[in-house]
């Protein structure tokens, strides 16, 4: 028994040694542009092959009121300080304006009123975050598409900014997606959540579902859309607020 | 020649002793790909981990919800930085390795399948043969195991059933599972492939099948390791580098 004994403390003696060594290596490796950049580039295998085998259309999954989850987790964001924000807030949005822009033919100043009287679409889905927790509910607005649709969008269009009312570690939280996320048919402007209007720590009044991707996605606080030919000209320019402060993927598909 | 190998029959065969060629190239380049792959998809998954280390079973799971296994104190980061890429704590960054080595880990797992399907190495040495399957012959392989009693001279070329069974529960059980899972867990392919979550119950309890499959990966790494130093350090990683492997000779009585 003394002979597998020693050869295992060597072995461990060796291991913790090469481990520290490893360890100092594998942060500088991780902090080089270069290894970055092209592990990025491995990685957007993912997004091509979703989007050839997924395509344009596929449904995320939705549930029965019965699969819903008890508690939905509200994250991020869960209180806006903006004083023009909580003026709206205590009124119920009455005076509360989205705003759609950029390259579009006719911008507009929709009322919260004008987004309820558009058709509906009500769907119980599975909010996934990317710290790996889910939380499923019931979400009703109106279909994106239809709201650009109304604005009528420009051929040089490419890209949806959503720009939200509330500051994240004192930046302004945003996000993007393209157009083939912004005209599906489960990508809402939910002003409603299980049922009640949207509380303040779930997004109110208006929040995006974009159900096909990760949580960081789905923007609370919608104030406006923007339509842009590139991201590159926003905020940190690449796309969103968390792409931006800590390098999470612009595609939440994965 | 496999046949006699296994009877452990040596007249013909390579004696003890001697330089013999042991694996083949594919197997090679495959097992130091998996030396790297695994490594870091080991080490970035436990700081994605580190983001939620609580685990749950159906569709939906947080932190209001019953989870049946939580890692670590409140709040803290259950793994420290030198069992993580990155050591600091950067869910981001361990996405973006994870999902570059998942091509390499997958794309390096087709080849070497394909490879090794057309060259019979699936067939010849990895497929357990009925014989080796009956109790008797089990309980006989891991008795010797058990008593660190190794194959010599030309019995040592095969793979006995013990290493059979672990490397193609490896091959055929465990990565698969944690491919699969890990696919499970993407939104985007939940709505092209719906029936990946049906299939594993919902998309937490993929996340605690993927753990559990890499926590499987963990423990036939360490017992890999074992056997390796037991069997001869030197001898088995020169045999995975080069190829080249000397027969242990047959003990003489």
């Amino acid at each position: 028994m003394s002979a597998p004994d020693v050869t295992r403390r060597r072995l461990l003696g060796a291991g913790a040694l090469g481990l520290s060594g490893l360890i100092a290596g594998c942060d500088r490796i991780n902090a080089a542009p270069g290894v970055r950049g092209l592990l990025e580039q491995v990685g957007d295998v993912h997004r091509v092959a979703q989007r050839a085998l997924i395509g344009r259309t596929a449904l995320a999954k939705e549930f029965a009121p019965a699969d819903m989850s008890p508690i939905f987790r509200a994250n991020g964001s869960t209180h806006v300080a903006d004083p023009a924000y909580r003026a709206e807030l205590g009124r119920g949005f009455a005076g509360w304006r989205l705003k759609v822009g950029g390259l579009v033919h006719r911008p507009l100043d929709l009322p919260l009123s004008a987004l309820q009287a558009l058709p509906q679409r009500s769907q119980i889905t599975r909010h996934d975050c990317v710290e790996g927790w889910s939380a499923i509910g019931k979400w009703q607005g109106p279909r994106m598409g239809a709201v650009l649709a109304q604005a009528g969008l420009m051929p040089a269009a490419r890209y949806v900014v959503i720009h939200c009312a509330d500051l994240y570690g004192g930046r302004p939280y945003y996000e993007s997606i393209d157009l083939i996320d912004a005209f599906h048919e489960q990508t809402i402007l939910a002003w409603q959540m299980n049922g009640g209007p949207l509380t303040e720590a779930h997004g109110a009044p208006l929040r995006l579902r974009v159900e096909r991707q990760l949580g960081y996605k789905q923007a609370k606080y919608v104030m406006g859309l923007e339509l842009t030919d590139s991201l590159a000209g926003f905020f940190g320019g690449k796309g969103g607020y968390w792409e931006d402060v800590r390098g999470y993927q612009w595609y939440g598909g994965i | 020649m496999s046949q006699e190998r296994d009877a452990g029959v040596a007249d013909s065969g390579p004696q003890g002793g001697e330089l013999v060629t042991r694996h083949r190239l594919s197997t090679r380049l495959w097992h130091w790909t998996n030396v790297v792959t695994l490594a870091v998809m080991l080490m970035s998954g436990l700081m994605i981990l580190n983001a939620h280390p609580r685990l749950y079973w159906g569709e939906y799971g947080a932190n209001f919800d019953h989870a049946w296994l939580v890692l670590g104190a409140d709040d803290a980061e259950p793994f420290p930085g030198w069992a993580t890429i990155p050591a600091h704590y950067s869910p981001a960054d361990a996405r973006i390795w994870h999902f570059a080595f998942a091509v390499v880990l997958v794309g390096a797992l087709a080849l070497y399948l394909v490879w090794s399907l057309a060259n019979g190495h699936l067939r010849r040495d990895l497929m357990p043969r009925l014989a080796e399957l009956s109790p008797a012959h089990l309980w006989h392989d891991i008795v010797d195991h058990a008593r660190l009693k190794f194959p010599t001279g030309a019995a040592a070329l095969s793979y006995n059933i013990l290493q059979k069974l672990a490397y193609g529960g490896v091959l055929f059980g465990l990565l698969p599972l944690v491919i699969v899972t890990g696919m499970a867990m993407s939104p985007g392919l939940d709505a092209g492939l719906p029936w990946l979550t049906v299939v594993l119950g919902g998309r937490q309890s993929a996340r605690s099948l993927h753990f559990l499959a890499a926590a499987g990966l963990v423990l036939f790494f360490m017992v890999h390791m074992a056997m390796v130093v037991l069997a001869g350090p030197i001898n088995e990683v020169r045999s995975m580098l080069t190829g080249w492997y000397r027969l242990p000779r047959e003990k003489q009585p």
